[in-house]
């Protein structure tokens, strides 16, 4: 039984809390695809959406979850209100709480900003990507993405490659296919790792050759050029030739090999267009389809872990 | 003429290395005779008697951030923490830049705080680094040594030239060494626990290639330095070859970074947020080795009030530094309890090298130093409890935990200003 009263992070799960909430959206994403509507759990529900960074894909896909399952859903453009007037994100956080909201869904861009909005609350927070830190419902999306793909989600090798030092989406990536007993290997220029990071995978190279070989699963992550603060890598067309995923590359990985995306992409950075596009082996659009039904999870099963 | 006698006393003495059981006679405000066995006075109980704490870097918030700490807050805290002399930072709002803004803050000093004050002045005028301060008239003024803090002089040729004048006058100067590129809006120490948090964060490498910068320029000038906290091992490695060369180096470590490590930060602590960041275990490890070998000279509290609304803010966003006056001691002490070093030895970092290192006849249990001293029973156990702190602020990583080791009485030129 799911027992926590916030997502924060993968950090904190167990193999068990994954289960079940990939389990649960599996149902959502099957009844999704047979046009069935879901029962509405979130029903007389306040969900509101605070992002205090840009966000388009993962705000619209938390707010349809949110409707889907009946929730009132509110989106607060976070740069565009009282930040900017000089309100602390405590203050903000009270002044909200206050409203009785059930649900939280926060993005944030420093490291640790939702753990300590979270603090401050009554009701349940849902990280939606924390600085560097983590962005659960990626990794679970992710996860179930591959649960789909695979017929499992333990003993497969994974790469992630690209951008490891700026990513939250690699860092709860590493925890939870770590948690779940997979081979995790990081891909990328020396520069893009934060240093210690070895101590937390056991495989760590800067060739795509190596690193991808006989992989299950290849997980491109976006150069995340706003988060860098100069010469990281010496060009993008430098890092395209060593890093970027084409089919070639590609042909290191096993046969079999599916090809992720968090996105948003920058074809010609790090993936092939082409290659990005291709059915057969990119499952980057189920990706964002999981998206929705994981989030619908997690707020169903948040919520009923708060009523107890 | 007062006269005071402590009896049955634990007389801690850094210059010997030894402790004796004794008494020890005040006259007015100097220690006029010290002997074994008893004599008729007041009765100490067998507790300790040593020299008052010099704590070589308090930062007070006046003028600017009087909300955040005063002279009278500060000095409250000081008396009540065994300090004796508070020896101020000069990272003021404005910078002590100017004899006049150090006149002006050392008579609300002589005002507010019941202990010694002794100001360190900026070396270039408004922390900028690009042109020195009047060292001269600043030393005449009463400043002790001369620092831009934690704001690193990056124009090796401005620090080159600030440095070989202060040579002539024979001042003293004392950096920060942190590469300032490097460490630029780092949060923390790097390593596998960072990586975890996802901070920005800086090597410990930033500090040694600073501080070989600085011994470069101090071996080149002759100038007398002091890095105001060393907390590595790669540092400490540049700093015993710079010492067995014979250079007039001198360092110093805060009690945060030998009592604290990079895992205290837990859940982004921002009390535990301090310059340069918690290093990891061996890095403090090698920094309570360095302090027991006497290698590292002086410890400090690095006191830093910070508001609350300063320290609730996401990790990255929060101010850095720890107020310390009153846990300096208790703190300091659990390596005494943990067998690192003894008593008299932690005196020296205290307060004999201190007093040494700033030309002061205190830090001494001498016939003849200035009656600065400290009445303080090492074992007594208690509870940090952070809004019982007299600093106005109450940033301090300790509170909850146990700690060993109260202050009973402190003396300032014989005069009582701490009872407890």
């Amino acid at each position: 039984m799911f027992a926590h009263p916030h997502l924060l992070g993968i950090e904190g799960l167990g193999p068990l809390d994954i289960t079940a909430i990939l389990d649960r959206a599996e149902t959502y994403a099957e009844a999704a695809r047979a046009g069935t509507p879901p029962e509405p759990v979130l029903k007389g529900m306040t969900q509101i959406n605070m992002f205090f960074e840009n966000s388009t894909r993962t705000q619209a896909s938390f707010e349809i979850a949110g409707k889907r399952l009946g929730a009132d859903v509110m989106n607060m453009a976070m740069q565009a209100s009282s930040i900017k007037k000089g309100e602390t994100l405590i203050d903000t956080a009270l002044t909200l709480n206050a409203m009785h909201p059930d649900l939280l869904v926060v993005r944030h861009p420093h490291s640790g900003a939702v753990n300590l909005l979270a603090s401050k609350v009554n009701c349940a927070v849902l990280n939606a990507g924390d600085g560097r830190h983590e962005h659960p419902t990626q990794a679970l999306l992710d996860a179930l993405t591959i649960r789909r793909r695979k017929g499992r989600l333990h003993r497969l090798t994974v790469a992630i490659c690209g951008d490891i030092a700026h990513s939250r989406v690699a860092r709860s990536n590493m925890i939870l296919l770590g948690l779940m007993e997979n081979r995790v290997r990081l891909v990328g220029p020396r520069t893009l790792m934060p240093a210690g990071v070895d101590h937390m995978v056991a495989e760590m190279t800067d060739d795509m050759k190596e690193g991808l070989k006989d992989a299950d699963v290849v997980m491109m992550l976006r150069l995340q050029k706003e988060r860098m603060d100069g010469g990281f890598i010496p060009s993008e067309r430098e890092y395209y030739h060593r890093f970027g995923l084409d089919a070639e590359k590609l042909s290191y990985a096993k046969p079999d090999a599916i090809v992720m995306h968090p996105g948003p992409m920058n074809r010609g950075v790090e993936i092939d267009g082409v290659l990005a596009d291709d059915i057969n082996v990119s499952v980057i659009q189920e990706q964002v389809e999981m998206g929705v039904a994981v989030r619908m999870a997690a707020m169903e099963l948040l919520a009923q872990a708060r009523k107890g | 003429m007062t006269v005071t006698t402590f009896t049955n006393a634990r007389l801690i003495d850094p210059e010997s290395g030894e402790e004796t059981l004794g008494w020890l006679r005040i006259e007015d405000g100097l220690i006029a005779e010290r002997g074994t066995g008893a004599r008729d006075g007041v009765d100490c109980n067998g507790k300790c008697l040593a020299p008052g704490i010099i704590d070589i870097g308090v930062k007070i918030g006046e003028p600017g951030e009087r909300h955040k700490e005063s002279y009278k807050t500060a000095g409250a805290a000081a008396a009540a923490g065994g300090v004796t002399t508070m020896v101020t930072r000069p990272d003021t709002d404005p910078v002590m830049d100017t004899p006049e803004m150090l006149a002006f803050a050392m008579r609300r000093a002589q005002d507010a705080a019941p202990v010694h004050v002794l100001p360190i002045a900026a070396l270039t005028k408004g922390f900028e680094g690009r042109e020195m301060t009047e060292i001269g008239f600043l030393g005449d003024a009463g400043a002790v040594a001369f620092s831009d803090a934690d704001a690193v002089v990056q124009d090796t040729r401005v620090l080159a030239r600030a440095m070989t004048y202060a040579a002539g006058l024979d001042a003293l100067i004392i950096a920060h060494p942190q590469e300032p590129v490097l460490s630029r809006k780092a949060a923390m120490t790097s390593g596998p626990f960072a990586a975890k948090l996802g901070l920005p964060t800086v090597s410990p490498m930033a500090e040694r290639m600073q501080l070989e910068r600085d011994l470069a320029l101090v071996e080149m000038t002759g100038v007398r330095y002091h890095a105001d906290q060393l907390t590595c091992a790669a540092s400490l490695k540049v700093l015993a070859r710079a010492k067995a060369e014979g250079l007039k180096v001198t360092a110093g470590t805060s009690v945060h970074h030998l009592t604290l490590n990079t895992f205290d930060i837990d859940d982004y602590r921002t009390f535990f947020k301090v310059k340069p960041p918690l290093r990891s275990e061996d890095d403090r490890m090698a920094t309570v080795e360095a302090l027991a070998s006497g290698l590292i000279d002086i410890v400090s509290s690095m006191h830093t009030p910070q508001d609350e609304e300063s320290k609730r803010l996401p990790f990255e966003e929060a101010a850095s530094g720890a107020v310390a006056l009153e846990t300096l001691l208790p703190a300091c002490l659990q390596l005494v309890h943990a067998g690192h070093l003894d008593l008299p030895r932690l005196f020296r970092a205290l307060s004999l090298n201190p007093a040494r290192l700033l030309g002061l006849s205190a830090g001494r249990l001498a016939v003849g130093a200035p009656a600065d001293l400290i009445l303080f029973d090492p074992d007594a156990p208690f509870i940090l409890d952070r809004s019982k702190l007299r600093s106005k602020s109450k940033n301090t990583p300790y509170d909850g935990r146990r700690m060993q080791g109260r202050v009973l009485r402190t003396l300032v030129s014989g005069r009582e200003v701490f009872a407890r």
